[in-house]
């Protein structure tokens, strides 16, 4: 009883502020915080460097971190650490590609810099073994815990045909600017893990989704207002079975490449093309497209491709 | 040795076992290594012995020491070691803050016929059948409970109290912890304990551990003939009874005087209190022997302990809240039974040699041993079973196995705990949300560390999962992950005995590394 009460007050609380200051500054927020920024290229995919220097020339080619990140911001990186591997195994994201991204946000200007991820493995391992505890720490970022309900709050989301309400964490709901990281990944039952995919570790209750309509739950939690600025996917290490956790070091083929774009359908429907999986075969792509959520049609999008 | 100096060396001494006993409890965040938690267990009577027994190495020893220990000094152990003693000594303290009349103890007869009956029946039960009785009333198990159950809960809200106020200030070196509570029954034995010790000892000082500890009574009648011993200089002592009334084992009778050596843990308080410095702590020397009759009282011991209750409540009612897809699930997980830790070998085997002292519950990083309650039956009350709906079995972990005391859970390197089959996952094709809702899920094969749970074509785009149980572990990742209610579409039936896991076996992909982007 004890706890509930002071989970009740703490989630009314901060709840209602976050409530009340979407409801209130709901309009203009949107225009500053899911305001895609102008850059030359939709997309922007790299081959044959290491994670952090593909960033670095990645990053340029979008006219520097500047342009997502604001002086005095603070940003949420959200990368993959969902399973207690090493990073050889290409279960989370690359852990120098979160370091260079926190080194970036910092240099534009970044307040502050958080890391978190709602694992699916025991947390504290899965934030030791994937090196990205360590690393960004000493990059400067804040790596927050996402072990606990208690980290989240309630959230409306509007139009969502399965997924209208979640519980999302509340640095997402704290922060400025939202950075996605996933891994691309293959997944047993979504055939695909990748920027929409990752959302799954930013809420709470993820069983819901899986009884729920997995896929249009992936899609309907797009719609959510506080969008990434920009999705940086890893395919450096990528796991093309037994995903998304893999068994050993033979599910993953190195493709040493890494895609930048603002737009998650298509940084989705650019993953399926590395796994030479048809696009439409993962379903919540294409319902996301008709959603209105991105374009999936990689032909209509001025892409920018580098080999190193 | 001078009178104040042993008597502190003992304070000093215990002080430091206490606090680390507490703290290898309640050490929630696995900082502790196993090395140092083993080497302070090592000296634990009942876990030694039974890892001697089991082990038949003087690797296992440390009760051999003990046993020496108290040949040469008495009790000791009682008093030095014990953290049930040592805790006991701390709550007669608190008793005598507050009420002056809880310090004064004064000469009290042995309770002789309860204490040798209940060594004896403690003997002969774990001789025939097992170790049930030592389960109920080894002080190093029963600490264990008792911290496991009441003050972890407690440390961990703190612990989160602190993380909500860190967290404000935008610090996350603290997390907050969700706290599990268990079952409700297994409450009523360390609760029942937890009243009888706490009481006796706020009251009475060291009674429970000279009418009802078998270790204590078993000690005791070594200590008759060991070689250091209280001793009385009758022509100095003035018959003044200070050290009777300062006795926590009530076992000195001022007038003869004469010191009941079995009940004595040489807690030096007498030596420390005499103000004619007539008793000393020597070599023993042999004296005619005296019969002491005196009428010992019982008190109801009444307490209000109702943050004892409070708390499992508390505890209770933080299980995850599992959500509900629109149709329910509709046959029942048929469990044959239940899934013993890795380690155990079989439950047979575990069974017999698990004293429940929890220490595996409170170390385990993902919380998934919980104590059974009717799982192995009533006398596997308390010990440790996996519990899928609270966790899982985290795939890269060995701690439970390091730690054990006993060997009820041998240790098992981490390659080898990773091909041990505690159990089998079974699948339930009409539980499951594929079926059921005709929607994507694969909640279980995602989970699976080995893919013994895999997806194969289902219905059009669907894919549904299949097992491949000899590859399966057991771990019940699956089972936490399924989100059917109100029956798992994939659950763990345990083990009877356990075996080894096939390795799964993993080819290279076909796919190559890119040389163009293939968009």
């Amino acid at each position: 009883m004890i706890m509930k009460r002071r989970d009740f007050f703490k989630t009314s609380v901060g709840g209602s502020l976050a409530a009340g200051a979407a409801i209130k500054m709901g309009g203009f927020n949107k225009l500053f915080t899911s305001r895609p920024p102008v850059t030359k290229y939709d997309m922007v995919a790299v081959m044959g460097g290491s994670p952090d220097s593909m960033f670095d020339l990645a990053i340029q080619e979008l006219g520097g971190m500047g342009a997502f990140v604001q002086k005095g911001q603070k940003v949420l990186i959200k990368p993959n650490i969902g399973w207690d591997v090493i990073p050889d195994l290409g279960a989370n994201t690359n852990p120098l590609l979160v370091k260079r991204i926190i080194e970036h946000c910092f240099k534009a200007g970044a307040k502050e810099v958080y890391v978190f991820d709602h694992t699916c493995d025991n947390w504290v391992n899965c934030y030791s073994h994937s090196g990205i505890e360590k690393i960004a720490k000493s990059a400067g970022a804040k790596v927050v815990p996402g072990n606990s309900e208690s980290y989240y709050h309630e959230i409306e989301i509007p139009g969502g045909i399965k997924l209208q309400k979640a519980k999302v964490h509340q640095l997402l709901l704290e922060t400025d600017v939202f950075i996605n990281v996933p891994v691309l990944k293959d997944h047993n039952s979504a055939r695909m893990t990748c920027c929409l995919k990752n959302t799954m570790g930013i809420v709470w209750d993820r069983g819901f989704w899986h009884s729920n309509d997995l896929n249009q739950c992936i899609a309907d939690y797009a719609l959510y207002e506080k969008k990434p600025a920009l999705n940086v996917i890893d395919c450096y290490n990528v796991m093309v079975k037994h995903g998304p956790q893999g068994v050993s070091k033979e599910d993953i083929v190195s493709m040493k490449s890494q895609i930048l774009t603002a737009d998650w359908v298509a940084g989705d429907a650019a993953g399926a093309k590395m796994l030479g999986i048809p696009v439409e075969r993962i379903e919540y792509i294409p319902i996301a497209h008709k959603m209105g959520l991105g374009n999936m049609n990689l032909d209509s999008l001025n892409i920018k491709r580098i080999k190193m | 040795m001078s009178s104040s100096l042993l008597r502190r060396i003992r304070i000093v001494f215990s002080t430091l076992v206490l606090i680390f006993f507490v703290l290898v409890f309640v050490d929630f965040k696995s900082l502790i290594p196993a090395k140092y938690t083993n080497a302070l267990i090592f000296f634990q009577f009942i876990p030694s012995l039974l890892k001697f027994y089991s082990l038949k190495t003087l690797a296992a020893g440390g009760f051999i020491i003990v046993l020496i220990l108290t040949f040469i000094t008495g009790r000791s152990y009682c008093s030095f070691l014990c953290p049930l003693g040592i805790g006991q000594d701390l709550i007669s303290r608190i008793g005598g803050r507050i009420k002056k009349k809880f310090r004064r103890y004064g000469f009290k007869r042995p309770f002789t016929i309860l204490r040798y009956t209940i060594l004896a029946a403690t003997l002969i039960v774990t001789m025939v059948w097992g170790v049930y009785m030592i389960t109920l009333l080894d002080p190093y198990s029963i600490f264990g409970r008792l911290m496991t159950y009441f003050i972890k809960p407690v440390v961990i809200i703190i612990n989160n109290f602190l993380a909500g106020i860190l967290g404000k200030f935008d610090i996350y070196s603290l997390s907050n912890i969700p706290v599990k509570g268990f079952p409700l029954m297994v409450y009523s034995i360390p609760a029942a304990f937890f009243l009888l010790i706490g009481g006796l000892s706020l009251t009475k000082g060291r009674l429970y551990c000279n009418m009802i500890c078998p270790v204590g009574t078993f000690l005791g009648l070594i200590s008759k003939i060991s070689l250091f011993r209280i001793k009385f200089n009758e022509t100095a002592c003035t018959r003044c009874g200070r050290c009777a009334i300062r006795c926590k084992s009530s076992c000195i009778d001022f007038l003869k005087p004469h010191v009941d050596i079995s009940r004595c843990v040489t807690c030096f308080n007498c030596i420390h209190t005499c103000q004619d410095k007539a008793i000393t702590y020597g070599l023993v020397s042999f004296k005619k022997k005296v019969h002491e009759t005196d009428e010992s009282k019982r008190k109801v011991i009444a307490g209000s302990l109702f943050l004892l209750f409070g708390l499992s409540r508390v505890a209770s009612g933080q299980d995850k809240k599992v959500p509900k897809p629109k149709k329910e699930s509709t046959v029942k997980e048929n469990r044959t039974c239940p899934v013993c830790p890795p380690g155990g070998v079989s439950i047979i085997d575990f069974n017999k040699d698990c004293i429940a002292c929890s220490l595996c519950i409170n170390a385990c990083p993902n919380g998934v041993l919980q104590p059974a309650y009717k799982q192995y039956g009533l006398a596997g009350i308390m010990q440790p079973v996996m519990d899928y709906h609270k966790s899982f079995c985290t795939y890269n972990c060995t701690r439970c196995t390091e730690i054990c005391p006993t060997n009820a859970l041998h240790p098992l390197l981490l390659e080898a705990k990773k091909l041990t089959q505690i159990g089998k996952a079974k699948f339930i094709k009409d539980n499951c949300i594929v079926k059921i809702e005709k929607t994507a899920c694969g909640a279980c094969s995602e989970s699976c560390p080995t893919k013994a749970c895999h997806m194969i074509p289902y219905e059009g785009n669907l894919v549904i999962p299949e097992v491949t149980e000899d590859i399966c572990i057991g771990c019940g990742h699956c089972e936490f992950a399924c989100p059917a209610t109100p029956y798992k579409a994939i659950f763990v039936d345990g083990n009877v005995v356990h075996t080894a896991a096939k390795k799964p076996e993993n080819v290279k992909s076909d796919i190559k590394t890119p040389v163009e982007f293939p968009f």
